[in-house]
């Protein structure tokens, strides 16, 4: 059973972040009047990108761009495994900085202060994030996700609080505007594509599957609040998932973006309010 | 058969004084060379014999006179030494603190006579400081006899007191011995006393104005703790006429007011010496001090004994309300000391205040004084002996190579300094990158800190692990960063520096892929004794995860170079808007001129600066500790 | 390997132009033309582009940028000059400041004409350029299938010279730092 979920996470999370991803940019030109790319835009890119000439600023990139990737899969692949949640989030933090590697082993300008920009999202979400592993643990005395889909109850429920924080922060995960800091998905920014700047041919398809593989993971939290052991649960999680990937793109394309200080304030902020808020009441009433 | 226990607290202490006379640096090496791996045979020694007996914990020394004769006499000789510093350097009020707790436990000896119980108790903690002192304590002892010779080479303004500096480091480490084998709570006081006052001796080595004021602090702020010390064991000694350790902890879990009051001076003590806020200051104070002493005081020994005597205290202050003040006055330091790190630029001070921050929440669980957070608490402190008696050395040794620990100045030091910046990498990702052991302890600490239900901790844990990953992350990608810069510098390091190092890298690695063996051998008997049950706390799940996450971290990035190496690549110029030189770190300017391009981190001085936040956290964390004062001693809880 | 044309990534670059051509390719993402629809997306950063687009005529300060952002593009690359003053220097042909069209500096591939070129015209380059983009692409990979690597790039004249720099991570671990000298001192 373990090994089927591993198998279908290794497969299918590419493939439904690609789609997402194609989606994505669809829904947000229909947002601004526009009929967009098809919607297996991202496919078509990716392929492009692996069939250039291979270029780097420094050899160095290339082996930390895969280590990030083959990090990242493996920690959607501990969470799908039933595993600790919590040490997942370790893993995945651990994961993150090897961009920041690739990003400032270049020493070129502006990956560079992509990269310190992308460490600074990393100390906005991770509170919320690994709050969010206390929540569960809190609720179902367990970090493991195997059990965790066993509840009898959804954990959204009792979670409420959790759920908002970690919405927020996926925000700033998805590196969605106003929190696009370290690279944007938009043209013609100041930071030229921030972390990703020197990033070209097979390296920026790494990174494209690698955040194809980190949505899916960020999102199969959200769905983690939904699911329980009736079978139900599934289609209701998927239709949150949904709404949630839409809500964020409609932030995306309404919002302006916002300074990096402003950024951790709110999250900061949103975090203890949300979740910290939810955590006292719970351990009040338990 | 316990003869290595009263050799290793006097054999130091006499080679101290032998180096004191000796100023012939040759003659002191060699010394050295033999008599730090008499201490470390030593130290073998007392653990194979404690296994052979059954490795169960055993009390000795029940009737011993002479030898408690011995400790009031030193009590009084260290009472006068600071007296006279205090009248010398003007300073008369802080004699006060170490006159009046040696004038109350003198007169309460005279009083109350022997009471009998154990002087000396060995059991896996003590052993386990036994050890991180002789290895980690001797290993700094030999990198000084290197670091020394350099540090007077380029500091010629420092008045040569190398005989004075070995000696104190010699004793400093018999004290630790002593202070971590004894149950007796006056013998503990004497060392511990013994400990400040080295401390200040060491702070003060440079002689200048910044280290006199701040050895000073130092030693006012420990003596206050050494009076609560004093006030405590004097208060339950003669309320309850029982004077071990041991005696102490059983008495204040039955109840009674006697042990729980003695629990909460003992425990502010300790978070003085742990440099917790309000205290943190002397330790910062102490950076001015030769790069071996901060080593010794941050990482091995001195810093530690606070944590050990909280560790001890633990299962008394489990579930009352000194144990909940202290669980929070550590993860309040824990976080508010990483964000203070954040801000700052000399390495030395970022690693002073990472040891802060790491010992806050050491000291957050010690406070909780759960199975788990003991087990977490015993990891953290062997991993952050290591990792940071390494990351001083290292930083000295690059000190000396570069002349700056500006961290702006370690841009690229992988290039430059290969081997120093390999050994800088292991320090830092032991302190907080996945497969190793300081993850898994956060791990265990947040996971008790849900089931003990303190929701303060909780979140102090959380977010002061997101600060902590920031300023490390900031320095390794420093150091990482490729440079164009042709300014070879040349690796001075000595051998005896670099044996040093290498071994503080392998103990590392070592102690991070034998981590589970480590818990299962030897922690665990550890927190049988402490607590009397056994609770498994690793589960054979986060096991096997831990191995497999272990080989991913580690095998990945190996293989993922493997095989990118055969791949051709096209090297191109970084992205300058079109406008780089050709060599990555020049570019034209809007007068058309070169202009050379420097990356520097953001430190976010003016915000978060020390200036900015230390001194409102000092005020809060005061004003917390009043209010458990009262709490406590008013007999509330 | 495959259609590389579904998705041509444009670099946008002003030599010395009026702005009055780059307004105009700017109109080409509006949602009155879209030309995302077609996969383009405008990245502003060479690393990452197959097509440029240059606007203006080529003066002295803006050749050596030219140049240098056509050298970090990778392999398969086209050139479209966008106006009429980068196909040919345009009514500042024989100034004293300008050097001339695009083709001065690097090779262009397709030329559209205008003042300012018009967001149509711009559009039926780019197509062009695309199918130049995929024949590219097409001969790239037999070149890969036969050689077993991409082409070396000719045009970069500082490989070379870095080469011998530990700019690599591991080669720094491995090499100490007395190596790393000698090899300085060789150079020497």
């Amino acid at each position: 059973m373990r090994i089927a979920m591993i198998i279908l996470y290794l497969v299918l999370a590419p493939l439904l972040g690609g789609l997402l991803d194609g989606l994505d940019r669809r829904i947000s030109a229909r947002m601004q009047r526009r009929v967009g790319p098809p919607v297996l835009q991202p496919f078509y890119d990716v392929q492009k990108l692996f069939a250039k000439q291979r270029i780097v600023v420094t050899n160095s990139q290339t082996f930390l761009m895969i280590t990030y990737l083959v990090l990242m899969v493996f920690t959607g692949c501990m969470f799908y495994s039933g595993a600790d949640m919590l040490m997942c989030f370790f893993v995945l933090s651990t994961a993150g900085i090897f961009l920041y590697f690739a990003a400032v082993v270049t020493d070129s300008p502006y990956s560079y202060i992509g990269g310190q920009r992308e460490l600074f999202q990393e100390m906005c979400c991770e509170p919320a994030v690994l709050l969010t592993g206390v929540g569960f643990y809190l609720l179902e005395d367990t970090f493991e996700t195997a059990k965790i889909v066993q509840a009898d109850r959804s954990a959204i429920v009792a979670l409420p609080g959790f759920f908002a924080a970690f919405l927020f922060i996926l925000t700033i995960k998805m590196r969605k505007s106003p929190f696009d800091e370290s690279t944007s998905h938009h043209p013609h920014q100041e930071l030229v594509k921030g972390v990703t700047t020197e990033l070209g041919a097979s390296n920026l398809a790494l990174f494209q599957i690698t955040e194809w593989y980190e949505n899916i993971l960020m999102l199969s939290v959200i769905a983690l609040f939904i699911i329980n052991k009736s079978p139900w649960s599934i289609p209701a999680a998927i239709l949150v998932v949904l709404a949630a990937y839409f809500l964020e793109i409609l932030i995306d394309n309404t919002s302006a973006r916002m300074k990096s200080g402003k950024m951790l304030e709110l999250s900061w902020a949103v975090t203890i309010a949300a979740a910290g808020v939810n955590l006292l009441i719970l351990i009040l009433v338990r | 058969m316990w003869w290595s226990i009263p050799f290793l607290i006097i054999f130091p202490m006499c080679i101290g004084a032998l180096l004191y006379c000796i100023h012939v640096q040759k003659i002191r090496k060699g010394i050295a060379y033999i008599a730090t791996p008499a201490i470390m045979a030593a130290t073998i020694d007392l653990v194979v014999t404690y296994f052979r007996n059954g490795g169960s914990p055993v009390d000795l020394y029940v009737d011993v006179p002479v030898a408690s004769h011995f400790i009031t006499a030193g009590e009084i000789v260290l009472m006068i030494y600071v007296t006279i510093k205090c009248i010398l350097a003007k300073k008369y009020w802080i004699s006060v603190l170490s006159i009046v707790p040696t004038v109350m436990i003198v007169n309460m000896e005279a009083h109350l006579g022997e009471l009998g119980g154990a002087h000396i108790r060995l059991d896996h903690l003590s052993l386990l400081m036994c050890l991180i002192v002789a290895f980690v304590g001797g290993l700094i002892t030999i990198y000084a006899m290197g670091y020394m010779d350099g540090y007077h080479q380029h500091h010629t303004e420092v008045p040569e007191r190398r005989h004075f500096f070995f000696m104190v480091v010699y004793v400093f480490i018999g004290a630790m011995f002593g202070f971590v084998l004894s149950s007796d709570l006056v013998w503990i006081d004497f060392f511990w006393e013994t400990t400040s006052v080295c401390s200040f001796m060491l702070i003060g080595y440079t002689k200048t104005d910044e280290a006199v004021t701040n050895s000073f602090r130092a030693l006012w702020m420990n003596l206050l703790g050494g009076t609560a010390l004093a006030f405590g064991i004097v208060y339950f000694e003669t309320s309850t006429g029982l004077s071990t350790l041991q005696g102490l902890v059983t008495a204040s879990q039955q109840g009674g007011r006697a042990g729980a009051v003695a629990v909460m001076l003992m425990a502010f003590a300790a978070l003085t010496k742990a440099a917790q806020l309000p205290f943190s200051t002397w330790l910062i104070g102490a950076m001015v001090a030769p790069t071996p002493s901060s080593a010794l005081l941050h990482s091995a020994t001195m810093v530690k004994a606070g944590i050990y005597i909280l560790f001890r205290l633990a299962p008394a202050m489990a579930g009352t309300a000194t144990g909940y003040f202290i669980a929070g006055i550590g993860g309040f330091t824990f976080f508010m000391t990483s964000i203070i790190a954040i801000g700052q630029v000399d390495a030395k001070k970022v690693l002073a205040y990472s040891t802060i921050s790491n010992l806050g929440l050491m000291v957050a669980c010690a406070g909780i004084g759960r199975p788990e957070t003991i087990w977490a608490g015993v990891f953290l402190m062997m991993f952050h002996a290591i990792s940071k008696s390494l990351m001083f050395q290292d930083v000295g040794a690059t000190e000396n190579c570069l002349h700056s620990r500006n961290l702006e100045d370690m841009h690229g030091l992988l290039y430059r300094l290969p081997k120093l910046a390999v050994f800088m990498f292991i320090g830092i990702a032991g302190m907080y990158l996945a497969p190793f052991g300081m993850l898994i302890s956060k791990w265990s600490a947040l996971r008790a800190s849900v089931d003990s239900k303190n929701v303060m901790v909780i979140l102090f844990i959380v977010f002061g692990s997101a600060t902590t990953s920031f300023y490390w992350s900031k320095w390794l990608g420093k150091i990482l960063s490729r440079t164009m810069h042709n300014d070879q510098v040349k690796d001075i390091t000595k051998n005896n520096e670099m044996f040093s190092l290498t071994v503080h890298a392998v103990a590392m690695v070592a102690l991070c892929a034998l981590f589970p063996l480590v818990s299962a051998t030897y922690v665990h008997p550890l927190l049988n004794e402490t607590f009397g049950v056994y609770k498994d706390v690793l589960s054979s799940n986060i096991l096997n995860m831990l191995v497999v996450l272990i080989l991913v971290v580690f095998l990945v990035p190996f293989m993922a170079y493997a095989s990118s190496k055969r791949l051709h690549t096209n090297m191109k110029l970084s992205y300058m808007n079109g406008i780089n030189l050709g060599n990555d770190n020049t570019f034209t300017d809007s007068f058309g001129e070169p202009k050379k391009l420097h990356m520097a981190n953001d430190y976010f001085t003016e915000k978060i600066g020390r200036h900015a936040l230390m001194v409102p956290c000092q005020l809060a964390v005061t004003a917390v500790i009043v209010v458990m004062f009262c709490i406590v001693l008013g007999g509330v809880a | 390997m495959g259609k590389v044309k579904r998705s041509p990534w444009l670099l946008h670059y002003d030599a010395s132009s009026c702005n009055g051509c780059d307004i105009e390719v700017l109109a080409c993402m509006t949602p009155v033309y879209d030309v995302e629809r077609f996969g383009v997306v405008n990245t502003a950063d060479p690393m990452q582009a197959d097509i440029l687009l240059v606007t203006g005529g080529v003066n002295s300060q803006s050749a050596e940028v030219v140049k240098q952002l056509y050298d970090q593009m990778a392999r398969p690359k086209v050139v479209v000059a966008v106006g009429i003053c980068a196909c040919t220097g345009g009514v500042f042909k024989d100034c004293y400041n300008i050097n001339g069209g695009v083709d001065t500096v690097i090779p262009v591939d397709v030329y559209v004409p205008g003042c300012a070129a018009r967001p149509e015209s711009i559009i039926d380059g780019v197509v062009k350029a695309v199918q130049i983009f995929q024949e590219r692409s097409d001969a790239h990979d037999k070149y890969v299938k036969e050689h077993g690597e991409s082409e070396r790039d000719l045009s970069d004249p500082d490989a070379a010279a870095r080469e011998g720099n530990p700019a690599d991570f591991f080669d720094a671990i491995t090499k100490t730092s007395e190596g790393s000298r000698d090899k300085e001192a060789e150079k020497k």
